[in-house]
């Protein structure tokens, strides 16, 4: 209505001609409109309208200067970004699938072909069957029955994907993502099952690859679903638990035998990825077992069934930062935001105590258990001693020709050679890093008797067993000042003995004497490479494939927490930095790896403790170490790179995803040219002194 | 830019009635001429595009508020609305069962039907970019509306093999997403499975048995291993279970793949799976088939023969043309056709067993059906188009003729139809064969003489429907034939009968020797559906195929079988009772040649009810239709105690609200 009155095209010259006319009949309004009417005489009616038209104008004049206020200009504006938002969404779905790249072509020069692109063109073609094992955290679960509060969850993915329920309720959530404090399995009422399918990992978020670009690679050169095989499985519980509640070993056993036989013999290569590294070693042992503890395949299945396990970033041999999550739920990242915005964390998401509801839900998953630091003093060194010794992270860096923005290369080579005691994995205070071993006084903590709960009362809701520890217990914990690999495991068996009682049930740390031992045949062992033998299949081949070139977390420096009332007694001290060219950064000393597996665990297995024939490898089953080197991704529109060494990132670089589909179509590990390495692997490796 | 313009006016009016006051009234004239210049002004720019905006903003407002409102709604919410409105709602059938204490038992494989399993692509040609495994068929189908002609493309078929064209791999969806919803908020499997869940089902013991739905049954295991997979994740499930036997719930086509499957498991390699012929006894405990098109839907054929069924018919009717050009730009229904005769899947349904069982010129085994009366007695549904008299007069629908040239036709008595046989008839040139040869469907191959002997037939039966589509369709069904039979055995122990195409037939198979299987044939009953056709030539038969139903063949009658040049008879709207129901109900009850072994047959039917209100109950939980009834209380029940435990015994045997018995009782089958 509006509108047209006011457009009316047609009228206005004819309006504007007799707008003095109009004036007067609008001032003589009173007297009539018969005036105007005369004056008009010529279009009488349109005069009329007109005029009356105006008058109402007039009068509406102030309703509309009102009528447009504050809500109609929120309303105009909403449009305004709404309509630009379609418009935007439309001409996005409109633009041809290509056009980024397009456009990324323009800007930096024709990209290189992706590996499966350029392998195709070589003539490569899907040979052997390939399984994917995800590692911890990345592969979906979803719910399948659950109490009140998750109605309408059934189904829906609780971890991975949008993480939707996570914001909406966040204490329904935690409470279905926590296992049972005893069990380590279901808490009564409540089923949580991983996903299952390529869709369990590929997407660990949307966006956010896992899987799914090695696999769009591998379809190029034939792939499809049936002759590539995800062993999605539920990553919070422990190995063995996973054939216990939900068959899974037994499912993958299923599925390698089913597509070596539909794909006439040719056996499987297998691409294990972080935990699933240890969750397929552990397979490895168990498919040989005899029932009923193992899968009862016989003693060649390995040999029979699996042609190369292609290991990214496993953590052979633990790492770190599983020790820093289980004593104080945090890691580099937590610690530096903690340091950033105090008090944040603590009270925020979950309502109220968020890292105690964090610790509370991890500390019931088994799984993170198994990434403890194994193989004691022996591997990650002693309280004076480590084999990454002389290691220096900035030098290191400017070596690899990295610019990266975080690292200051201003500092030179300021290399004064201090000696990080790597050692060390966890110290109580920044004055006892550097100090000798001789000249620290330790208080052994292992006989303390602990004392009463602190503040039971107000913080009973969140289970962490820190309530059962006494004020004293955690003095005399902080008072062994420094913890080595081996140390460690007392530490948190000190401070959580229960959580670690479940754990002793799954994992062992050590390394064995004698692997003929019948003690050996328990599961518990499996996961342990340093406690196990690998299978007799002299002709399979083991790779060991790590991003390197990332600073990653190797030692922590604690401190008591602050306010010791409710809250987790020790957090890591971020106001620990060393000087100029130290290693030490916010609490936390880094070493050489893929920002989450130091170099040494991922490396040491294949460099070292596997090489040839061992008594770890007693059929000298071929190892090769293929290093990758981090370089940051050159300009945004490639996203996560093309070449990052990071632990996940890494399932994205190209050289890597080459290597698996050589492999996948065929290849040795002679042909892809044998070990690749950037790091000091062998030397660190040669430090260690394994009997073999 | 518009920020600004928008602002400038407001100001002015602003100022402009404070500064009137102190004005005298020459200067409040002249004011208020230049008040009104400004007025135009501020009318013209306070127009369309800030009034578009404005609205805009305010529709999406509102929607932001609805849907924070939805969002922040605890999920229970509209059932206490309908719980409200109605009474209490009885409880889902897997939580009424789990209060009595049942317990997961047998591993359940769920085997789907044509078209709603999911497919998605592995690789395409180059107009398919970004599409790398994201769904072609299922899901939204946003893809058939941005670029028809390559989903056309893609989702076609090599014309030869029936396998892969060339640089194109469209692969079934793995898992339980294949089809636990076919589109989004449209059920499959997905209700059956929550009732599943409830009684502790998860993914280790329940399996969707996927397939390419468009692919021939044996070509599944020659391109994709699918076979395999089936009984190697079978024998997985038995094993992990502790050796408890698996129930199979096959629904509408995989009901004869899966009879294809127990074939296959027990035939030696390399044609069969090398299961032994004790496979099915060790792992199978029921097969409970669901709207089981045992013996082909007369559907299938209008479908082959011009791409329409029903509701395309009467699409046709309502909006003539708008199919004939619009999506694909144009020919929509030979883009379709072209598509679907590409499919061997679809084959697989042509009705079989010819006269003996679907009925002769004179003669069909369900003559003497009158739906609404039947209707009205068996059930006192409020049904609005029930309210007819129940003066019917007993006429007899000659449904055996499947498919007849005009109403007169198919209700002439036979002695006095003219039928010139088309089997000879010489094909004559292509027709219109310049323009139109993008489009292949082989009516282009025909020729105007050709087209004029089908018509000439007058009536096909079931029987001389087959030869009908050997000659319109020669490449479709020499292809079709190595994959697919339709005749009635006369001695199994034929060795021809172990050819692969046989398998799907269970007229000329024997049922696995495993006494303690049962078989379930479960299927809605009261709702028309399609069992005869009648046709005409299209009148623009230029560039078109040149038959399609006679819409305008109508009966007059209230209790009409005949509406829009389709017969229809009892069934669940895509299969007819006696396709769904003869084979439990006859050829296989106790021993016969065809079940050798006595496996025990139930048929179980579920009386179709409309959901009371359409806006809670959605697809309703009484249902008898093809698709909905996997939503039905009564079949979900029966399904839960067998899977945890019960027998067909248990569930009180058979359960029958059609004419079936008495319609099997016709048939003149040898035994």
């Amino acid at each position: 209505m509006r509108r047209r009155k006011g457009g009316s095209e047609p009228k206005k010259p004819q309006n504007s001609s007799s707008q003095p006319a109009d004036s007067v009949a609008e001032s003589n309004q009173k007297k009539g409109n018969s005036a105007a009417e005369d004056l008009n005489s010529g279009k009488k009616k349109s005069g009329h309208d007109e005029n009356s038209s105006n008058s109402n104008w007039k009068s509406k004049k102030k309703q509309r200067a009102k009528s447009w206020n504050c809500v109609d200009s929120c309303c105009w504006f909403v449009g305004c970004i709404c309509s630009l938002w379609w418009i935007l969404l439309f001409s996005y779905n409109a633009m041809p699938a290509s056009f980024p790249q397009y456009v990324t072509e323009a800007i930096t020069g024709p990209l290189p072909d992706p590996p499966g692109v350029k392998l195709a063109k070589d003539g490569l073609k899907a040979k052997h069957p390939v399984v994917f094992v995800p590692g911890i955290v990345t592969g979906g679960l979803e719910l399948w029955e659950g109490h009140q509060c998750a109605e309408g969850l059934f189904r829906k993915r609780l971890w991975g994907g949008t993480f939707g329920d996570l914001y909406k309720r966040p204490l329904c959530w935690v409470e279905h993502m926590s296992l049972d404090n005893e069990t380590g399995l279901d808490p009564p009422g409540i089923r949580i099952r991983p996903v299952s399918g390529l869709v369990a990992a590929d997407y660990f978020a949307p966006g956010y690859f896992v899987w799914a670009v090695l696999i769009a690679n591998l379809a190029r050169i034939g792939y499809e679903e049936k002759n590539m095989y995800m062993a999605a499985y539920d990553w919070r519980i422990s190995f063995q638990n996973t054939e216990v509640r939900d068959q899974t070993l037994s499912t993958i056993k299923s599925n390698i035998e089913l597509m070596v036989a539909t794909s006439g013999g040719k056996k499987v290569v297998v691409i294990p990825h972080s935990m699933g590294v240890l969750y397929f070693l552990h397979f490895m042992k168990w498919v040989e077992v005899p029932v009923p503890m193992g899968g009862g395949g016989g003693s060649d299945w390995c040999a029979r069934h699996i042609k190369a396990v292609m290991n990214i970033g496993g953590p052979f041999l633990g790492v770190p930062k599983a020790v820093s999550g289980l004593l104080s739920a945090e890691a580099r990242d937590i610690a530096v935001a903690r340091a950033m915005a105090p008090g944040f964390l603590d009270k925020d998401v979950f309502g109220l105590q968020t890292l105690q509801h964090i610790m509370r839900m991890t500390r019931t998953w088994d799984s993170t258990m198994s990434m403890i630091p194994k193989g004691g003093d022996t591997i990650w060194g002693g309280l004076d001693w480590s084999p990454e010794e002389g290691y220096e992270c900035c030098t290191k860096k400017s070596k690899n020709g990295n610019n990266e923005t975080g690292a200051p290369n201003d500092s030179g080579n300021s290399g004064n050679a201090t000696k990080v005691h790597y050692g060390r994995i966890i110290s109580f205070g920044k004055d006892v890093i550097e100090l000798h071993s001789s000249k620290i006084e330790r208080v052994d903590f292992r006989g303390a008797i602990k004392g009463n709960n602190l503040a039971n009362t107000t913080c009973t809701d969140v289970w962490t067993e820190y309530h059962h520890l006494g004020a004293g217990d955690v003095k005399a914990a902080a008072d062994f000042k420094v913890y080595t690999a081996e140390s460690v495991l007392d530490l948190l068996q000190f401070v959580a003995p229960k959580m670690m009682n479940r754990g002793g049930a799954h994992f062992s740390y050590g390394i064995a004497d004698d692997l003929d031992d019948m003690k050996y045949d328990h599961y518990k062992y499996w996961s342990n490479p340093l406690e196990t033998k690998l299978p007799n299949a002299p002709s399979m081949e083991i790779f060991s494939m790590y991003g390197v070139g990332i600073p990653t977390e190797r030692a922590y420096v604690y401190k008591f927490s602050p306010t010791a009332d409710c809250y987790i007694p020790f957090q890591i001290d971020t106001s620990a930095e060393g000087n100029g060219g130290s290693c030490l950064k916010g609490g936390v000393f880094s070493v050489d790896g893929d920002e989450t597996v130091p170099t040494l665990s991922a490396g040491f297995m294949c460099a070292k403790g596997w090489r040839g024939k061992t008594r770890f490898n007693p059929s000298g089953i071929k190892t090769y170490i293929r290093e990758y080197n981090h370089a940051p991704p050159a300009n945004l529109l490639e996203g996560r790179g093309t070449q990052s060494g990071a632990h996940v990132d890494i399932m994205g670089n190209f050289a890597l995803i080459e290597d698996i589909i050589r492999v996948a179509a065929g290849a040795t590990g002679e042909d892809l040219g044998g070990d690749q390495v950037h790091s000091n692997i062998f030397q660190w490796s040669e430090r260690i002194n394994l009997e073999l | 830019m518009s920020f600004l313009r928008r602002r400038k006016p407001s100001e002015k009016q602003h100022v402009a009635p404070s500064s009137e006051q102190k004005l005298e009234e020459e200067e409040k004239e002249h004011h208020s001429r230049k008040n009104e210049a400004k007025n135009k002004e501020a009318k013209k720019k306070w127009s369309c595009v800030d009034n578009c905006c404005w609205f805009v903003g305010f529709i999406c407002s509102l929607w932001w508020i609805l849907t924070f409102l939805y969002n922040a709604m605890p999920a229970s919410f509209p059932q206490y609305v309908t719980e409200a409105i109605t009474g209490p709602l009885p409880d889902p059938p897997g939580v009424k069962l789990q209060k009595e204490g049942l317990k997961a038992k047998h591993p359940v494989v769920f085997v789907p039907g044509i078209v709603t399993g999911g497919l998605e692509l592995w690789e395409g040609h180059q107009c398919a970019e970004g599409l790398f495994r994201k769904r072609l068929w299922g899901g939204t189908f946003g893809e058939v509306y941005k670029r028809p002609l390559c989903w056309v493309e893609h989702m076609s078929l090599d014309n030869e093999t029936g396998l892969d064209p060339a640089g194109i791999r469209v692969r079934p969806v793995h898992g339980l997403v294949a089809a636990d919803y076919f589109v989004p908020g449209y059920f499959v499997w997905a209700v059956l499975i929550a009732n599943l869940a409830r009684i502790g089902y998860e993914e280790k013991t329940m399996y969707m048995a996927a397939y390419d739905w468009r692919l021939s049954f044996q070509n599944n295991e020659v391109r994709d291993q699918t076979l395999s997979r089936i009984k190697s994740n079978i024998e997985l499930m038995v094993a992990t279970n502790g050796g408890k036997k698996a129930v199979v719930i096959p629904h509408s086509m995989g009901v004869i793949y899966f009879l294809h499957f127990m074939k296959w498991v027990e035939a030696p390699a390399p044609m069969g799976g090398g299961g032994g012929p004790d496979w099915c006894a060790k792992h199978i405990k029921a097969v409970m088939n669901i709207g089981g098109p045992f013996l082909g839907v007369p559907k299938a054929v209008a479908g082959l023969f011009s791409a329409e069924a029903r509701d395309i018919a009467m699409a046709k009717a309502i909006a003539p043309g708008a199919l004939d050009k619009d999506i694909f730009h144009i020919q929509t229904l030979q883009y379709l056709m072209k598509m679907t005769r590409t499919w061997d899947s679809t084959m697989s349904m042509i009705p079989k067993g010819g006269d003996t069982i679907w009925g002769s010129l004179d003669w069909s085994p369900e003559e003497g059906y009158i739906p609404s009366k039947k209707r009205k007695q068996r059930s006192n549904s409020t049904e609005v188009s029930g309210d007819s008299g129940t003066e019917s007069k007993s006429r007899n629908v000659k449904y055996g003729r499947m498919i007849s040239f005009g109403k007169d036709v198919a209700e002439a008595p036979s002695s006095e139809i003219k039928r010139i046989d088309f089997r000879d008839a010489i094909k004559g040139k292509n027709v219109a064969n310049n323009t139109c040869r993008d489009v292949w469907t082989e009516y282009h191959d025909m020729g105007f003489g050709g087209i004029k002997a089908v018509a000439e037939y007058k009536a096909y039966t079931a029987g001389e429907i087959v030869d009908l589509l050997h000659f319109v369709a020669p490449k479709m069904m020499a292809r079709g034939d190595k994959h697919f039979s339709y005749g009635i055995a006369d001695d199994l122990d034929d060795p021809k009968y172990n050819h692969y195409k046989y398998w799907s037939n269970p007229l000329e198979t024997k049922l696995p020797n495993a006494p303690e299987m049962e078989i379930y044939s479960m299927y809605g009953v009261g709702i028309p559906t399609e069992r005869a056709y009648v046709y005409r030539e299209t009148p623009s038969s230029d560039c078109y195929i040149p038959f399609e139903i006679d819409t305008s063949a109508d009966e007059d009658d209230e209790d009409k079988c005949l509406k829009n040049g389709v017969y229809t008879v009892d069934g669940d709207e895509t299969v007819p009772a006696l396709s769904a129901g003869f084979m439990c109900a006859k050829a296989w009850r106790g021993k016969t040649r065809f079940n050798p072994s006595g496996i025990k047959t139930f048929v179980r039917e579920y009386d179709h009810a409309p959901p009371s209100n359409l806006l809670l109950e959605g697809r309703g939980t009484q249902s008898g239709a093809h698709v909905d009834i996997m939503g039905n209380f009564a079949l979900m029940e029966d399904i839960i105690r067998v899977a945890a435990g019960a027998t067909g015994e248990d569930l009180g045997g058979d359960r029958v609200y059609s004419d079936i018995f008495k319609w099997s009782e016709k048939i003149n089958l040898k035994l």
